[in-house]
C-alpha cells in the first residue's frame, strides 16, 4: 500500500511539474498584462512537436532540440502580440480573450497541415535504467523533468529579483501607469511577457513529449489543467502556480490510482470549483482581482 | 413592428427555400440563435461571463434524450421536465457561482462545463458514452410528423421568435433597466436599491433555460446526440457568436449565429487548411470590429452618411 502510494506520488510529481511550468505561463503574463490566453496550451503543443521534429527527425543534439523549439515557441508567443494582440483598437478583456482562442485555433489547424493529424512519440531524455526507491520505481525521465522545473524556477526568480528587466516587469505587474510613469517602456514589457510565457509553454511541451504521445490536439486540455493550477494556487503568484501545479498533479494521480480512471480529467474542475467556492484568490493570492 | 418584419421574412424564406440542405442549415441557425441570445441576455446585458454554457445545451438534450429513448416518454412530455431540470440545475450553479465575477466567474463556468461534458462522457450506462445517444424520436403532433425539412424549420424559428419577443419586452422592462445598471457598475446599481446578486441569478437561470430549450430541439432534430456536441469548444463558440454579433444586441445574436453557422459549413472547401482560415477570420473580426458586427456596420453606415452630408461642401475644411 505504501509502495503503492509512493508510486502514484513520484507520477504525480512529475505530471505536477509540468502543469506547474504551464500555470507559470498563465500567471506570469497574466501579472503584468491582466490577460489571460488561451492559446497556452498551444505552445505546450508547438513546444512538443517541435522537440520531437528537432530532435527525432534532424538528429540535432538534444540541448539543441529543446533551446531552439523553446525559442521558436518564444518567437510565435512575440509575433502573436505584435500580430494580433496590440493591433486591437478598443482592447475589452473579452476581445482579447476571443482573439486568443482564434489564435489557438489557427496554431492547432497549423500544426495540423505540418504534422498531420497522427500522435508522436519522444524517447526519454536519457538511457539511464530506473531507479528503485522503496520498491517504487522512478524512471529518470522524471528526475529530468523535475530537475528542469526547478532549474526554471529558480532562474524566473533570479530574472525577477537580480536583473533590471525583471524588476521592471514586476513594477509593471503592481501598477501599469505608475510604472510606465517612471520611463519603464510598459509596451516593451508586455512583448517580453508574452516572449516569456509562450517559452514557458514551450518548456512545458518539451518536458511531456517523452511521457504522452504528441499530437496537433493534445494542447487545449494541458492547457486547461495548467489554468485551473494557476488559478488554484492563486492567479498572478507565481510561487503559487507551481504549487498549484504539484497539488494537482499530486491529487490527480492520487485520484486515478485509489479510484477510477475516469474520475481523471475531473479532478482538475472539481478542485477549481471548490478553491473558487472557498477561496477565489487561491491558495497563495492575496486578493480577489475584479476585471471585465 | 419588428417582431412582425421577422415572422413575415421567416415566413417567406420558410415557403420558399425548398432545398432541404438550405432548410437544414437555417434550422441550425435558428437553434443557435436560441443559444446566443440567452447568453447575450447574461453576457451583453448583465455583464457576467460563461465560459459553461454548452452543459446547459446538453442538458436538455441529454433529458430529452434519456427520457425519450431509454424509457420510451413522449418528447412532449419529456419538454417540460428537461426545461424544469435545466432550471434547477442552473439554479444550484448559480447560488455559489455568481458571487465571482470576471475571470474567476468565467473560470468557474468553465470547471462546471468541463463537469457536466464528462459527466455525459463517462456515465455510458444512461448516456451511451463517448459513442452517443442514439435512438431519439422525431417530434410528432398527432398522427403529422415533424421531423426534419419544412415542418421542423418553422418549429425551430417560432421559437425563436418567441425568444426574441421574451428578450426584447424584459430588456425594455425594469428588470431590464436594472440588468445594464449592473452591467455598467454593480456598486451603483446595488445602491440605487437593485438586488443585484438576486436578478444576476434570474438571467442567469433564464439563459440556461433556453439554452436548454436549443438543447431539446436539437436532439429531436438530429435523434442521435454525442459528448462532442457539448464541449468546451462549443462553449466556446456560442461566447464567440455573442461577441461577433454584437454584445447587447438581440439582433446581433441573430447575425453572430448565423455567421458561425454558415462559416464553418463554406469553409469545407478548405479541406486541411480549414481551422487555419477559420482562426484567422475570427481574429480578423475581433481585431478590425471589436464591438461586433452590428455595431460596426451600423458604424461604418452612419460615417458613410456623414461623409455623403460633409463631402459636397468643400469651403467647409
Amino acid at each position: 500500500m505504501v509502495q503503492e502510494i509512493l508510486q502514484y506520488l513520484f507520477s504525480g510529481v512529475t505530471n505536477g511539474a509540468i502543469y506547474a511550468v504551464i500555470a507559470l505561463g498563465f500567471t506570469m503574463l497574466f501579472s503584468t498584462t491582466s490577460l489571460i490566453n488561451f492559446a497556452q496550451g498551444e505552445f505546450v503543443m508547438l513546444g512538443a512537436m517541435g522537440l520531437i521534429t528537432l530532435w527525432k527527425g534532424f538528429q540535432l543534439p538534444l540541448g539543441v532540440a529543446f533551446l531552439l523549439s523553446t525559442l521558436g515557441v518564444a518567437g510565435v508567443g512575440l509575433l502573436m502580440e505584435r500580430l494580433a494582440i496590440r493591433t486591437v483598437r478598443k482592447p475589452h478583456p473579452i476581445v482579447l480573450v476571443i482573439i486568443t482562442i482564434g489564435a489557438s485555433i489557427l496554431l492547432k489547424g497549423i500544426a495540423m497541415i505540418a504534422w498531420g493529424k497522427d500522435a508522436h512519440s519522444a524517447p526519454a531524455f536519457s538511457r539511464h535504467p530506473p531507479l528503485e526507491v522503496a520498491g517504487a520505481t522512478l524512471l529518470f525521465q522524471s528526475l529530468w523533468i523535475i530537475l528542469i522545473v526547478v532549474a526554471v524556477v529558480l532562474a524566473l526568480q533570479a530574472f525577477y529579483r537580480k536583473s533590471l528587466t525583471g524588476k521592471a516587469m514586476q513594477a509593471c505587474a503592481i501598477n501599469r501607469k505608475a510604472a510606465s510613469l517612471i520611463g519603464i517602456p510598459s509596451e516593451k514589457m508586455t512583448l517580453l511577457a508574452f516572449a516569456l510565457s509562450a517559452g514557458m509553454g514551450g518548456i512545458g511541451g518539451v518536458l511531456v513529449a517523452p511521457i504522452t504521445m504528441s499530437s496537433y490536439d493534445m494542447g487545449m486540455l494541458l492547457g486547461l489543467k495548467g489554468f485551473c493550477a494557476a488559478m488554484l494556487g492563486g492567479l498572478g503568484n507565481s510561487w503559487g502556480a507551481v504549487l498549484g501545479g504539484m497539488l494537482l498533479g499530486i491529487l490527480e494521480a492520487m485520484g486515478v490510482g485509489l479510484f477510477s480512471s475516469s474520475l481523471k480529467d475531473a479532478i482538475a474542475f472539481l478542485l477549481l470549483l471548490g478553491i473558487l467556492y472557498v477561496r477565489p484568490s487561491g491558495i497563495l493570492g492575496e486578493k480577489a482581482i475584479h476585471r471585465f | 413592428m419588428k417582431q412582425i418584419l421577422f415572422a413575415v421574412a421567416v415566413l417567406t424564406m420558410g415557403l420558399t427555400i425548398s432545398q432541404s440542405y438550405h432548410l437544414q442549415l437555417l434550422t441550425f441557425i435558428g437553434i443557435h440563435t436560441i443559444l446566443a441570445l440567452g447568453l447575450n441576455m447574461l453576457m451583453g446585458y448583465a455583464g457576467q461571463i460563461s465560459l459553461g454554457h454548452a452543459a446547459f445545451y446538453g442538458l436538455g438534450a441529454y433529458a430529452t434524450g434519456i427520457l425519450t429513448a431509454h424509457w420510451g416518454w413522449s418528447p412532449w412530455a419529456a419538454l417540460p421536465v428537461a426545461l424544469a431540470g435545466t432550471f434547477v440545475v442552473a439554479f444550484l450553479v448559480a447560488l455559489p457561482m455568481l458571487k465571482l465575477s470576471g475571470y474567476y466567474l468565467g473560470m468557474g463556468t468553465l470547471g462546471f462545463g468541463m463537469i457536466a461534458f464528462i459527466v455525459f462522457r463517462e456515465w455510458s450506462s444512461l448516456t451511451g458514452g463517448d459513442s452517443g445517444l442514439v435512438g431519439i424520436p422525431s417530434l410528432t403532433v398527432g398522427t403529422f410528423s415533424v421531423s426534419s425539412g419544412k415542418p421542423y424549420f418553422f418549429l425551430v424559428w417560432g421559437c425563436v421568435l418567441l425568444a426574441f419577443i421574451a428578450c426584447e419586452r424584459l430588456v425594455d422592462s425594469r428588470v431590464g433597466r436594472a440588468l445594464r445598471a449592473i452591467h455598467d457598475s454593480e456598486k451603483a446599481a446595488a445602491a440605487m436599491g437593485i438586488d443585484t446578486s438576486r436578478l444576476k441569478i434570474w438571467v442567469f437561470v433564464f439563459s440556461a433555460v433556453l439554452a436548454g430549450l436549443a438543447g431539446f430541439l436539437y436532439a429531436h432534430l438530429v435523434t442521435f446526440i454525442s459528448p462532442n456536441s457539448f464541449g468546451f469548444l462549443v462553449s466556446i463558440r456560442i461566447v464567440t457568436m455573442v461577441v461577433i454579433g454584437g454584445m447587447a444586441s438581440i439582433w446581433g445574436s441573430l447575425l453572430g449565429a448565423a455567421v458561425l453557422t454558415i462559416l464553418p459549413d463554406w469553409l469545407h472547401v478548405f479541406t486541411d487548411y480549414e481551422m487555419v482560415v477559420y482562426g484567422l477570420i475570427l481574429m480578423a473580426i475581433m481585431i478590425f470590429v471589436p464591438q461586433g458586427l452590428t455595431r460596426g456596420i451600423l458604424d461604418t453606415y452612419e460615417r458613410s452618411r456623414r461623409k455623403a452630408f460633409t463631402t459636397p461642401d468643400p469651403s467647409q475644411s
